[in-house]
């Protein structure tokens, strides 16, 4: 069978009968997968094994281009995909098998939807004859995950899988982002298909539109040029549109002189340090960015979604504004807040299509609009009280910026306080530094978020902000760190509680704190040391920098336990059911309760 | 105490173009559920030669927010090709097919008879106390008709739901 000649690695299969590379054109579903991966330039795989997979596992067995990373959960695999994705501007890839394999990813898979991260995520299926008979590990992964993937498919024929994989990368990447799953029986995986080199028939029936509407533009032009107190609200989606976007936003920023505010999806895309920044906004944004916003006479959506966290109580949300919305997603114009003016397109085309328009326009004089932005950030909205007795935990993350800014580190983290003191108190300058559950709000998603990142950038300081409680929801992927020598750092702000559930129990439940206590916690350094890494307890305030310096000089991954004080609150913040207007800064006096109406939102 | 507000809404009649694949149908019914929008009727069938394309006319009422929404969230699942809405888009015609079975003897079947000869329902089965018909028109014409049969007898209907399409030469 076949010519025994020396061919390129690509081209070879084995053959199942003589054991020896053969040329053949016909190819089992599985070898279609792996190749079909590699010409996507897939450099990694976060996978589970599993007996729905093991067929594209062999096939992955020896191969070269592409590199396997053996989580040890599959929940870890897709956020370790998210990590790599949003740090890299890549498509995650993951790969997991039927049922359980596949179930335990949908939450990943659900973060990375509302966060629009590309990913395609393979799964494994029981064989096609034994779909709905309720077959060992059998779920109707394609069922489960239809409302939380970008879309998803059931191959049921190999010739079918190389165009599937190559339409499926492009939906991942290509208009909003998202994830794409792929849901492949075990018989197709096995069965023999012809193979082709040359790229597959795309069917084109997959075409966002990218490019803002002349007229649209000229609007949006002339509604800047002429707004005396504007603002610029960004987004994730300038992040997603890439590193362009991000200078197209610097260069309109330098053009127009409107101040900038960003959601928690879209930090790092302006620097920190620039004067016209506001810092974050939304429920604990700064006092300057929602003020600003509620009293702007133009807010320039740019790849932001007036989601709930930022916009607060609807009716009372920038009440004098006119709205223009950049979005790529139609579906994102007016969900939540009307706006005067939707372009549909990408960030970095409507952008340069606005710059291209605005040409050498004066820009407004704004500064008396500067002059009240100033008076509202005299109220230092992010201060907090000096605490003798424990380290405040937003001091922790004030020195942890200080000590590592220079390394221009990327920070993930998981959810809750921790979460939100980061976005305050730590500082992005660049894109793609920041991973951050932000839309489905997933704990346990910093630290193999962190992991995917380290793998996707090798040479870059790697932390992930996490708190004592969220950690635990995913730490069984320390070990996947210490297989793959990945030198992550664990930052935790040990506060003993479920930090967020505590703060709102205090504030709306009259201090009930109804299993919001970290009881049991385990030794955090004990652990590390159990995993491999080197484990550092930060206690007193003193021991600070020397933990946090330790930390950064040791080569390998690190867990630092920092004990910081167990009652401090997030604040600035807008309450449940509040405008921006009424925001609590710390000092304020909280009442220990709320109606129901403020109650029932989330 | 809190009590749930609800909103004037308004009932529109969408044509979805979607291809024709499996699970698809599941994802249009599911996005409805899944984001609480309302499903009146929904008719699917495949319009063109090869099988490759269906054509769903869906029934739905809801604040105009919420249908611009709808429209939105379908246009963004991959599968589906075009959505109109036609209760925007101009004067429509829309039509569906229902069988009506009656029962009843002497003055009241000789009346259902007379009246579905009014509305020209077709009697498509009979049997001597009974009649089915089938009556195909705008849905407040098959409604009415419904009512009255309800006083002669009325023991069954089937409704397909709405098919609809835009008037004048124009494919919408």
């Amino acid at each position: 069978m076949g010519a025994r000649i020396r061919i390129p690695p690509q081209w070879r299969v084995r053959s199942r009968v003589e054991k020896e590379w053969v040329v053949s054109e016909e190819r089992s579903g599985a070898n279609i997968l792996v190749e079909s991966l590699a010409k996507q330039g897939v450099e990694f795989v976060f996978g589970y094994p599993g007996g729905a997979v093991l067929p594209i596992y062999d096939a992955l067995f020896g191969e070269e281009r592409i590199r396997h990373i053996l989580v040890r959960h599959e929940a870890g695999a897709a956020h370790a995909a998210e990590g790599y994705a949003r740090s890299t501007g890549k498509p995650g890839v993951v790969l997991v098998t039927s049922g359980p394999g596949a179930t335990n990813a949908m939450t990943g898979i659900a973060d990375a939807f509302l966060d629009s991260i590309p990913l395609v995520v393979i799964t494994g299926q029981v064989p096609t004859a034994l779909i709905g008979s309720d077959a060992f590990q059998e779920a109707d992964t394609v069922g489960i995950s239809r409302h939380c993937t970008k879309h998803n498919y059931l191959v049921k024929d190999p010739a079918d899988l190389a165009a599937v994989v190559d339409e499926a990368f492009q939906i991942a990447t290509t208009g909003r982002p998202g994830p794409v799953l792929i849901d492949i029986p075990k018989d197709v995986q096995i069965a023999m298909a012809a193979w082709s080199d040359s790229p597959p028939q795309r069917r084109q029936r997959y075409a966002p539109r990218t490019q803002g509407a002349s007229e649209e533009i000229e609007q949006a032009v002339e509604m800047i040029a002429s707004a005396r107190a504007p603002i610029l609200y960004t987004g994730g989606g300038v992040i997603n549109s890439g590193p362009k976007a991000t200078a197209l936003l610097r260069e309109l920023q330098k053009r127009t002189g409107a101040p900038v505010t960003s959601t928690l999806m879209g930090l790092g895309a302006f620097p920190a340090d620039h004067p016209d920044w506001l810092g974050m906004l939304g429920m604990h944004g700064t006092y300057e960015a929602n003020m600003a916003m509620n009293q702007s006479d133009l807010i320039v959506c740019v790849g932001a979604r007036f989601d709930d966290r930022v916009t607060g109580r609807l009716d009372a949300f920038a009440p004098n504004s006119k709205k223009i919305h950049i979005d790529i997603d139609r579906s994102s114009i007016n969900k939540t807040v009307p706006v005067d003016l939707p372009v549909i397109g990408d960030c970095a085309q409507v952008l340069e299509q606005i710059l291209d328009a605005w040409g050498d326009r004066k820009a407004q004089d704004l500064t008396g609009w500067k002059g009240r932005i100033d008076t509202w950030r005299e109220r230092k909205s992010l201060s907090f009280p000096a605490n003798a007795d424990a380290i405040m935990p937003q001091l922790a993350i004030q020195r942890l910026f200080e000590l590592t800014k220079d390394k221009d580190p990327i920070i993930s983290t998981e959810v809750g306080q921790h979460q939100m003191w980061a976005a305050q108190h730590f500082h992005f300058f660049s894109p793609n530094k920041w991973l951050t559950s932000g839309g489905l709000g997933t704990m346990g998603y910093g630290l193999p978020a962190a992991i995917g990142a380290q793998l996707g950038n090798p040479d870059t300081l790697v932390i992930d902000v996490a708190g004592d409680a969220s950690i635990q929801m995913n730490i069984q992927e320390l070990g996947t760190a210490t297989q793959y020598r990945l030198p992550v750092k664990i930052f935790i702000l040990n506060n003993e509680w479920m930090g967020m559930v505590r703060q709102w129990q205090e504030l709306t439940y009259e201090s009930r704190y109804s299993n919001s206590y970290s009881d049991s916690l385990p030794d955090f350094v004990k652990l590390a040391e159990a995993y491999g890494w080197k484990g550092i307890r930060i206690a007193n305030e003193s021991e600070l920098d020397a933990g946090i310096q330790a930390m950064m000089d040791y080569p390998g991954p690190v867990i630092v336990d920092c004990c910081v004080h167990n009652e401090a609150n997030c604040f600035p913040m807008i309450p449940s059911g509040a405008a921006h207007t009424e925001m609590i800064l710390y000092g304020d006096t909280v009442a220990g309760t709320m109606d129901d109406e403020a109650k029932a939102l989330v | 105490m809190m009590h749930i507000k609800h909103e004037a809404e308004e009932r529109h009649v969408l044509t979805v173009t979607v291809d024709n694949e499996a699970g698809i149908l599941a994802k249009i019914a599911g996005l409805f559920t899944a984001r609480g929008y309302n499903i009146d009727s929904l008719t699917v069938a495949d319009i063109t030669e090869n099988h490759a394309v269906s054509r769903i006319t869906i029934v739905t009422h809801g604040p105009p927010s919420q249908i611009d929404q709808i429209h939105a969230q379908l246009e963004r699942l991959v599968p589906v090709h075009k959505v109109v809405d036609l209760t925007e888009a101009g004067p429509f015609v829309q039509r569906e097919l229902a069988l009506i079975k009656v029962a009843g003897m002497g003055e009241k079947r000789v009346e259902a008879l007379r009246i579905a000869d009014v509305f020209r329902a077709k009697p498509v089965d009979t049997s001597t106390s009974s009649f089915i018909f089938e009556l195909t028109g705008a849905p407040d014409k098959i409604d009415t008709f419904v009512a009255i049969m309800r006083e002669l007898g009325l023991v069954e209907v089937g409704r397909t739901g709405v098919v609809g399409m835009i008037r004048g030469a124009e494919e919408a």
